[in-house]
């Protein structure tokens, strides 16, 4: 349903709320009329010179009456059009715009856009990894490896990626599952960071960001038609490349809500619940985590993980488990357990049957590494057959960005105690780490405060997703001006604070709730700031819209 | 599933309930004979007799891989961009500081490692954009009509995704030659849309025939609605560069049908014949006047993976895409969001690839002495593989006019088709396959690429074809053969 209403928003977002509508983009011009004088005339042109038969061509000319463009909002993959993707969405478009009219010297109430919309550690102002970058160098540049500057422990790791590169050079095709070596390398991660359990590197595949294995996975578990169609249960809120990734192909979404009271914690019951609802209609077939939540930051239990595990064994479910935050983990009582490790101690039965695949990127973390587009999947009982498909479809794309692939290497085969780059590279991953876990409990603690929000702990991952009193006044006005009323909010808090959020409707939320997503991203001064600007403004918002009611959060059914 | 739920576990994903769609899904030149050349590498690792050491693989145009040293330039700068301690070094040139701090200042935090815009990072976009109007003499660009992509790939599959809709005898139909780049046919089979072969002349060394087109276009509205038609200019796998005319004649084709075109132009810089010049489609669009400038739909697509760079491994490309409704094109941007940037690295690369080393700058001479040489070796094996190739009875090449394969025709003696077809295999993958077996080089079928019924060619890329491979690949003769079925006759040498 948010859908349609977002869609609605993105054109009327324009003007509405903007100071400088001379410099914000045009809304989408009006097609003009097609058909018209020229255009039959040009057909029948058109059908002597093709010498085409009549019939053909009468039913082509009657065709180019109608349009004449050959791609246009009628004749789009309908399944494009149905995909919705919050995080680069009209919000973040429309701060785009801001930004350059701030530039281009238009006045506003502040000085710069705050993208708290996304989690890109670096455009935040966080520092890369020492020690990573220099490996991408040493890769990049090999003459750079008789240079004294750079450690001997970076040169040994850049000197024994490129010896399983072809040619010895990044800028060679990697095999389509990823480089062997570094395939080899995670495998022995993965082990170590689950005590033991087993990995076998030829269940490793390399990726472009983890968005890329997900997608892959999920269209090969996509498909069927009518009842028989594959239906896709996710989190609600969930992070809206699933959404975005369903709509693409044609699946089905079944949602599961997550508790917002019980700190976005996963209820079985709930999952049965959205099961035996989805099935009516559908066959439901994957089940998709994000363990630690995005945007809800929650850190499952290892118990709540085993009784995901029984349900999808089962039903079963093929379990995706989204696991780029796993070493963003930042609350005391919690602890980060992965799939694979919980369900190998579950037992034979279960470690060898149920289907499961998990996702890493080099872009959380604390490497934070965004634009080198790196990552993994680990498959887990794969069928062999589709485990010959999945090389197949991943060929066609050749490669992951090798680049990112030694990335990839250096978070999974960091310096080790006896190397020379290791009390850096330990130092700047705690100062990172540490720096997080701070600004989760900042976060948490001044949302918390603000009468009308209500703040869930950040246990981990990289978000706040407070829920928001939005009056009923606020609703009204948003609803007249077709666009949900978090979106109203945002944009507001957008157009008087230049900060940007994203609203929760793009992640999903019970009816009648409303959130944000922000990142905690910002360094600590920046954070403190922007809180207490969301402060301010909500506090105004709250006025500007009040009726008789104190201010409040719904509490949830 | 049963009722007492013993076989309850079977697997959820199996070849029967995946997608078909994927399962129809064909990529011959990363297909089969690959996997078995890679098992074979293993083997010989693993010390296993075999009557060759090493395994030669012209299956994929990996220049690096075979040899081709990177451009010193464009890793310097990608250094500094990695780690901008380097800055600071002495030993680098100033342009190559300059070039890397202006990539560097385009980043958001002034890091490759944030995302860029979903689009591509704004400046490169720009200087993407003054490119294209050097390369067509002026003919105006506009950046906004500029998405990178991670390689061509990506932003072919993007395109299609959008234009594929339809069910039935409605379902979107996609002109692709014959023969093709695999990508294209995979890219339909996963979209399920309806492929459309057009086939091009062999006897007029792969020439495009607009009677084709026709031909191909309106045999095809019978059972779907064509509205796409691809082109790979210069050719991969046949090598060939367009004529100014030929591709006039196509833009008055697409413009009468009203077909979106796609101009695969990843080739452009790869054109070695004496009397060929690459035209870009946009170029020819915009010359024909504002009657076809204005109307016809087309996307263009280039890489850093090709050209005198061969940088495959950095993802790096970029399309431009023209007339495009303006609300589509919103509907590009958002589907492209979804996937956040293309790799920044990649797009760095690009930066340096459309903006080189100016004359007045310190790496101009190096940048202009490498991007030379690798050049020359193209075209010099480019005419080196057509002659070797068509001294060989039973074998005939077309001249390698641009582009980095050759694609020659193989007659094979009707006792390997019957052997070929005994083992289900298609004759030139039978033959391929053999070829790997026995002297250890690794082409790729024609029939992965798609040919003419009865004929049967290979792929190779001639950037490996050093004299070694050549005469690897000719003077030592098949056969005759001793197999099951008798031996070869020995066509000429080569067999």
């Amino acid at each position: 349903m948010h859908r349609l209403q977002s869609v609605a928003a993105r054109s009327l977002m324009a003007g509405a709320l903007d100071p400088c509508p001379a410099l914000s983009a045009p809304p989408p011009a009006k097609r003009p009329n097609r058909g018209g004088l020229r255009l039959p005339a040009a057909g029948v042109k058109r059908y002597n010179a093709a010498g085409a038969p009549a019939a053909v061509a009468a039913a082509a000319l009657v065709n180019r009456k109608a349009r004449d463009k050959t791609l246009t909002m009628e004749t789009l993959n309908p399944q494009v059009k149905a995909v919705e993707y919050a995080v680069r969405g009209p919000i973040v478009i429309k701060a785009g715009e801001i930004e350059k009219s701030l530039q281009e010297g238009c006045k506003r109430p502040f000085t710069e856009v705050i993208k708290a919309n996304i989690g890109d550690a670096h455009a935040m102002g966080q520092q890369p990894i020492t020690f990573l970058r220099q490996v991408v160098a040493l890769c990049t540049f090999p003459e750079l490896m008789d240079s004294p500057s750079f450690p001997e422990d970076a040169k040994r790791r850049a000197r024994r990626i490129l010896q399983s590169c072809g040619g010895q050079s990044l800028g060679s095709y990697s095999a389509s599952q990823g480089v062997d070596c570094i395939r080899k390398d995670i495998a022995a991660y993965i082990e170590q960071r689950d005590q033991g359990v087993p990995s076998d590197w030829e269940n490793i595949f390399l990726t472009t960001g983890a968005s890329d294995g997900i997608v892959n996975i999920l269209r090969l578990l996509v498909s069927g038609a009518g009842r028989s169609r594959t239906g896709v249960m996710i989190p609600i809120p969930q992070y809206p490349l699933y959404s975005a990734a369903i709509a693409e192909m044609g699946a089905v979404q079944v949602n599961y809500y997550l508790d917002e009271d019980n700190c976005w914690a996963l209820d079985v019951n709930e999952l049965h619940r959205s099961y035996q609802a989805a099935k009516e209609h559908c066959q439901p077939r994957v089940l998709c985590i994000i363990n630690p939540g995005n945007p809800t930051g929650q850190v499952q239990s290892k118990k709540c993980i085993e009784d995901v595990l029984h349900f999808a064994y089962e039903e079963n479910l093929f379990v995706m488990a989204d696991e780029v935050y796993q070493e963003n983990v930042y609350a005391p009582d919690c602890q980060f357990h992965s799939f694979k490790k919980v369900l190998y101690e579950m037992g034979p039965e279960y470690f060898n049957s149920v289907e499961l695949a998990s996702f890493h990127s080099t872009s959380k973390g604390y490497t934070g590494e965004c634009g080198f587009r790196g990552g993994f999947m680990e498959v887990v009982n794969l069928d062999p057959e589709v485990k010959a498909q999945l090389v197949k479809l991943l060929s066609v794309r050749l490669c992951p960005p090798v680049a990112g692939q030694a990335a990839m290497d250096v978070i999974v085969n960091p310096p080790q105690p006896d190397e020379p780059s290791f009390t850096q590279f330990h130092k700047e991953k705690a100062a990172v780490l540490g720096a997080l876990a701070d600004k989760a409990k900042l976060t948490e603690q001044i949302l918390s405060a603000v009468p009308g929000i209500k703040c869930n702990p950040v246990q981990g991952a990289m978000y706040a997703f407070p829920q928001i009193f939005i009056p009923p006044r606020a609703v009204e006005e948003a609803k007249a001006l077709g666009m949900q009323p978090d979106m109203l909010y945002c944009l507001r808090l957008l157009e008087e604070t230049g900060i940007c959020v994203v609203p929760g409707s793009g992640f999903g939320q019970r009816e009648g709730t409303y959130h944000f997503r922000m990142t905690i991203l910002p360094s600590p001064e920046k954070l403190k700031v922007l809180l207490e600007k969301v402060r301010d403004f909500h506090m105004k918002f709250l006025k500007e819209f009040s009726t008789l009611e104190e201010p409040q959060c719904r509490v949830q059914a | 599933m049963t009722e007492n739920g013993f076989l309850h576990h079977g697997k959820v994903l199996t070849l029967d309930s995946m997608n078909p769609n994927v399962k129809r899904v064909e990529y011959a030149v990363r297909g089969p004979i690959v996997q078995r050349a890679v098992q074979i590498e293993k083997e010989l690792r693993e010390g296993v007799k075999k009557p060759f050491t090493e395994v030669i693989k012209a299956n994929i145009g990996d220049c690096h891989a075979m040899g081709q040293k990177p451009i010193t330039f464009f890793r310097q700068v990608l250094a500094l961009c990695s780690y901008p301690e380097l800055l600071e070094d002495n030993k680098f040139p100033e342009d190559v500081k300059n070039r890397a701090r202006r990539i560097l200042q385009a980043c958001a935090g002034g890091s490759i490692g944030s995302y860029s815009a979903s689009q591509g990072i704004e400046l490169i976009r720009n200087d993407v954009a003054r490119y294209i109007e050097r390369r067509d003499g002026g003919i105006p660009c506009s950046p906004d009509n500029i998405y990178l992509s991670a390689g061509a790939s990506d932003g072919i599959m993007t395109m299609l995704k959008l234009l594929v809709s339809g069910e039935g005898s409605s379902r979107t139909g996609v002109m692709i030659s014959i023969p093709q780049y695999p990508l294209y046919s995979a890219g339909l089979a996963e979209l399920a849309a309806v492929q459309i072969n057009y086939y091009l002349d062999e006897a007029k060394c792969w020439s495009l025939d607009v009677k084709e087109l026709r031909r191909a276009l309106e045999a095809a509205r019978k059972h779907c609605r064509p509205r796409v038609l691809c082109i790979i200019n210069p050719g991969n796998p046949t090598g060939q560069v367009q004529s100014r005319q030929c591709i006039e004649d196509v833009i008055k084709f697409a413009a009468e049908e009203n077909l979106f075109l796609m101009a695969d132009e990843v080739y452009q810089d790869n054109v070695y014949a004496e009397g060929c010049q690459f035209h870009s489609f946009k170029k020819v669009l915009f010359e024909m006047g504002p009657e076809y400038s204005e109307k016809v739909e087309l996307v263009s697509f280039h890489s850093t993976s090709k050209c005198y760079m061969g940088e495959c491994g950095f993802r790096g490309g970029y399309m431009e895409v023209v007339n495009l409704d303006p609300e589509v094109k919103v509907q590009l941007t958002k589907l492209v969001s979804v996937r956040l940037c293309p790799p920044v690295t990649g797009q760095a690369l690009l930066d340096l690839v459309v903006n080189p080393p100016q004359p007045d700058e310190p790496s101009y001479a190096t940048f202009i002495k490498e991007r030379s040489h690798t050049l020359a070796m193209l075209a010099e094996k480019a005419k080196m593989t057509q002659d070797i190739l068509n001294q060989v009875p039973g074998i005939s090449c077309n001249p390698v006019q641009g582009a980095m394969y050759s694609f020659p025709s193989i007659q094979l003696p009707p006792k390997a088709i019957a052997e070929a077809k005994e083992k289900g295999q298609a004759p030139d993958m039978f033959y391929c396959m053999k070829l790997l077996e026995e002297k250890g080089i690794c082409l790729v079928p024609g029939s992965g690429f798609g040919q003419r019924d009865g004929t049967f060619h290979f792929r190779s890329v001639m950037w490996i074809l050093k004299v070694f491979f050549i005469k690897k690949l000719t003077a030592a003769p098949f056969g005759p053969v001793k197999t099951d079925s008798g031996s070869f006759v020995p066509i000429g040498r080569f067999h």
